[in-house]
Formats: structure tokens, sequence, C-alpha cells
């Protein structure tokens, strides 16, 4: 029941592996947390690897969506990577899916920060 | 509770505290009897999504985490469908008055898709007002291969 944020750099762009649950409460609340603090210290480019993400429900998708915004709101760019199908499918039925932008694999993801 | 799941067998009855603890319950809970009763895949994720954003409404919206509130879960089985019904001790709401989180202008707001979810993973989803107060929403979700779970071995 619980939620796993690991950072790592490759070069200005940084990854979060998220692994386990993006729920509300300690879920949602962590990836909040963490997107936050990189705002905080500059930091524009991020890149949110979701392959290990167990189970969102909507208060997750709610802060994906904050978390988006957060972002390009201080002019950064927020990037999603490896959705799983059940992410991928509640993204598509909520219309969210176009709004962010997805990528399968973290090397194209990489190339597509300015 | 309501009459149109006569004949459906009661197999738990919960008072739960309002508590995000407690929609972990009522989750796993629902999700063992969904796998027992032969449920795929992707209803197991989709009833147990629905279950959680009901009892997520009326542990929050509902009750907002009153510690003199209760939330009562049931859950009821027939042979091929499941029925939840959950119940809080708040001021109540009405459908219509819940904003459509797909309009262009709510899209990207941080909440108010938790009604949307819930329609869209169960067959019937049913809100219904209580006196003096309180709400009762009942999930449905009927197994889409309507056969009976298979026996375990021996």
């Amino acid at each position: 029941m619980s939620i796993t944020l690991t950072n790592r750099q490759v070069g200005d762009i940084t990854v979060i592996d998220v692994a386990g649950r993006i729920t509300l409460g300690e879920g949602s609340s962590a990836l909040r947390d963490a997107l936050r603090e990189l705002v905080s210290k500059g930091q524009k480019k991020i890149l949110l690897s979701l392959g290990d993400v167990s189970y969102i429900d909507s208060s997750g998708i709610g802060e994906l969506v904050s978390g988006f915004t957060t972002v390009t709101n201080q002019g950064g760019q927020l990037k999603l990577l490896n959705l799983t199908k059940r992410v991928k499918d509640l993204l598509q039925i909520t219309k969210l899916y176009t709004v962010f932008d997805v990528h399968d694999e973290e090397s194209t993801a990489i190339r597509a920060y300015n | 509770m309501s009459d149109d799941t006569l004949g459906d067998v009661c197999t738990v009855e919960k008072v739960l505290d309002s508590t995000l603890e407690s929609v972990d319950v009522a989750e796993l809970l629902v999700m063992d009897l969904a796998l027992s009763a032969g449920f795929d895949e992707d209803d197991l994720m989709g009833i147990s999504l629905a279950v959680r954003e009901c009892l997520v409404n009326a542990v929050k919206h509902g009750n907002r985490f009153s510690e003199l509130k209760k939330v009562r879960f049931q859950v009821l089985q027939a042979p091929n469908r499941i029925t939840v019904k959950i119940r809080d001790e708040g001021a109540g709401f009405k459908l219509e008055d819940v904003p459509d989180p797909l309009a262009e202008e709510n899209l990207m707001r941080s909440s108010g898709r938790g009604l949307f979810l819930i329609r869209a993973f169960v067959d019937e989803f049913t809100v219904r007002g209580l006196e003096p107060h309180g709400t009762e929403v009942t999930l449905i979700k009927s197994r889409a291969n309507g056969h009976p779970p298979s026996s375990p071995p021996g």
C-alpha cells in the first residue's frame, strides 16, 4: 500500500522512477511533495517514469494534472514515461492522455525536451 | 437498504471509521470477494477502483473524517454479480450538481473525477439520500462471461 519515488539525473533532466500506488493519502502527497521540491529548486525538466505504478485512483490522476500545471506554470516541462495499460486507459477515458507528452522509451523522452 | 438485490447473499457487512485506512480495508475485502466470485483481472481492477472512490467520497466528502461518523459497507453476492452498498452520515449531494470532469473548463482540475470513474467501471451506480441525513450508494457489477467460478480442485 505504499509508493517509492527514486530520483536520478540524466543530463539536465530529473527522472523520477515511481513504483507502487498513487492514491489519496501517502501516495499522492509523496508525489506532490517530490514535484514541488524539484520546482522550488529550479528544476524545469522532469520525467515521471510510471512503469512500476501498480494502481492509481482519481486522487493520483489529479496529482499528475496538478504536477503538470505546477511545472508548466514555472516554465518547465513534465513528461510521462512507460505508462502501464491501466494508467494509460484511465488517462484516455478522462481525456487527459493527449494533455501529457507521453513516451514509451526513455531515450525518446529525453530527446523530446527542448 | 434498498430491495433491488433481494435474494443476493450478504457476504460482508462492516461498520468502518471515517479514515483512509477504512478505504484500504474495504478495497481489499471487495477485491478478495470479487476474485473468489470469478471476475477477471480487468473487472477486479475496475470494481476495486469504483469501491475505493466511493469509500473516499464517504469518509472525506460525506463524513469529513469525523470520528463520530461511521461508514456502513455491505457486499452482496449472486452467482454472477457483486453488489456493494456504502452508506455515510454526511450532508448528502445531488449528482446533477457534480461538474462534468470531461468538460473543457474542468479538464485540468486536480479533483472531481471520482464519480466519473465509478460510473465507468460498474454496470449500475445509484445514489440515494437518507433521512434525516446520509447517503447510500449502490454499485453493481456482473461478470461478463456469466459462468459460475470453477470449484477448487479436490
